[in-house]
């Protein structure tokens, strides 16, 4: 006992000193604990997320659009690669995980339970959906667990992309005729308020921000995050006509933030809790998948189990 | 598919870049896969995407031999004490040190 208080002491002084806990350290249980809960749910986010916009791969308008989309949706697959490696340095089982995600005990991030209705809802996910991932995984980069931290700045670099070009998309959509106008404005006003809401709970609401921020896991609340994100975007909205879906947006001078109106959680929870427009599609794409790439699987261990020499001899 | 339960998650490689010629190779992560063959392009495939790597490393995870941390204090301790083996132990005399060190 007093040895468990010692080293508690001690990891929490790292913590403290800026230092990163790597996996072999000690860690408290708890620690451990929210750190698989979250970096799981983080990965299984990138692999729904590879969903809605996959839905478009074929569609693409033109031949660059579909490399870049191509390109883009494989990105989110490595993202998850690199985020269920980053459990698995936690103890956690890759399989077990996923397993979890499929018979729906764990969860994946909310704003892949809405629809990808025309082309544009693709340029407006990379400027909104991933702008909103990059704010808050570049506070993920900080963060005290030094794989999880690792694999946040790589994959920051990538996502840099992925809102660029759906900025790019979208700009070009904006300048467009007025059917391209309107379906792209169309998007924006349906994927808006969800994005908001990627950010969480407001703070008082949300129980689970203390604990993770003592422990360095994140750094800033869901509110502050929300904020730099909606101040980030507003004027890039403006920049090419687009109008922002709330009559209560206004500038607050003093303060230097823009200020929204009421978001409408009631709506989130909703849907977390399986009631949205595309749940059910989301976890039956991905069982299908995974069951119709068994076989590969098996023919790769049995391939492995003959040629036992690729290990390298010794 | 009849079978929908996985039967394994294949075999866990570590994977280590050298993203320059000349440079160290630095650990970047892991991939599973069932042979060396499979951990290298998935290696590549995953993190290599842009041209990070000029040469890639995978070892089985399972074959990678660590310290650990409780190891720090005693496994360590021998260097702790030798402190003649840095430059700043040893006194020159100052009229050399100005001049020609
Ligand atoms: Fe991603
Ligand atoms: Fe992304």
């Amino acid at each position: 006992m007093i040895n468990e208080e010692l080293e508690l002491q001690k990891f929490e002084q790292k913590i403290a000193n800026g230092e990163k806990i790597e996996p072999k350290d000690w860690m408290p249980e708890k620690y451990r604990k929210q750190l698989i809960r979250m970096i799981a749910q983080h990965a299984h986010s990138e692999i729904v997320g590879m969903l809605p916009e996959g839905n478009w791969i074929t569609r693409a308008p033109s031949l660059r659009r579909k490399m870049v989309l191509l390109a883009k949706v494989q990105d989110e697959g490595g993202h998850g690669l690199y985020l269920y490696s980053a459990a698995e340095t936690l103890g956690a089982d890759r399989k077990d995980l996923i397993e979890a995600l499929l018979n729906g005990k764990m969860k994946y991030s909310n704003i892949f339970n809405y629809p990808t209705l025309s082309w544009a809802d693709i340029g407006i996910i990379g400027w909104l959906v991933d702008g909103a991932a990059i704010v808050n995984q570049t506070m993920l980069a900080k963060c005290s667990y030094g794989p999880y931290s690792r694999a946040m700045i790589r994959i920051c670099k990538e996502e840099n992309f992925h809102k660029r070009q759906g900025y790019e998309n979208v700009s070009v959509l904006a300048q467009g005729n007025a059917k391209q106008k309107q379906m792209v404005q169309d998007a924006l006003n349906r994927w808006w308020w969800q994005t908001l809401m990627m950010f969480g709970p407001h703070d008082e609401n949300s129980t689970n921000t203390v604990d993770l921020m003592r422990w360095k896991i994140k750094l800033e609340t869901n509110d502050s995050l929300r904020q730099r994100f909606i101040n980030l975007t507003i004027p890039q909205a403006y920049a090419i006509g687009l109008t922002i879906p709330d009559n209560d947006l206004k500038y607050n001078e003093k303060t230097q933030n823009w200020e929204i109106g009421k978001i409408n959680f009631d709506e989130l929870y909703n849907v977390i809790n399986g009631n949205g427009p595309c749940n059910r599609i989301r976890i039956a794409e991905r069982k299908k998948s995974y069951e119709e790439g068994n076989w590969v699987r098996i023919a790769a261990e049995n391939y492995a189990l003959k040629n036992k020499n690729n290990y390298g001899t010794k | 598919m009849a079978q929908n339960k996985i039967d394994t998650e294949l075999y866990l490689w570590e994977v280590f870049v050298q993203d320059k010629f000349g440079e160290p190779f630095t650990h970047c992560g892991s991939v599973h896969a069932s042979d060396s063959e499979m951990a290298l392009q998935n290696a590549r495939d995953a993190y290599s995407r842009r041209n990070e790597a000029k040469t890639i490393w995978i070892v089985k995870s399972s074959e990678i031999i660590s310290t650990t941390p409780s190891d720090e204090g005693p496994f360590f301790e021998p260097s702790n004490d030798k402190i003649y083996r840095h430059p700043q132990f040893y006194t020159i005399p100052k009229s050399v040190k100005d001049k020609l060190f």
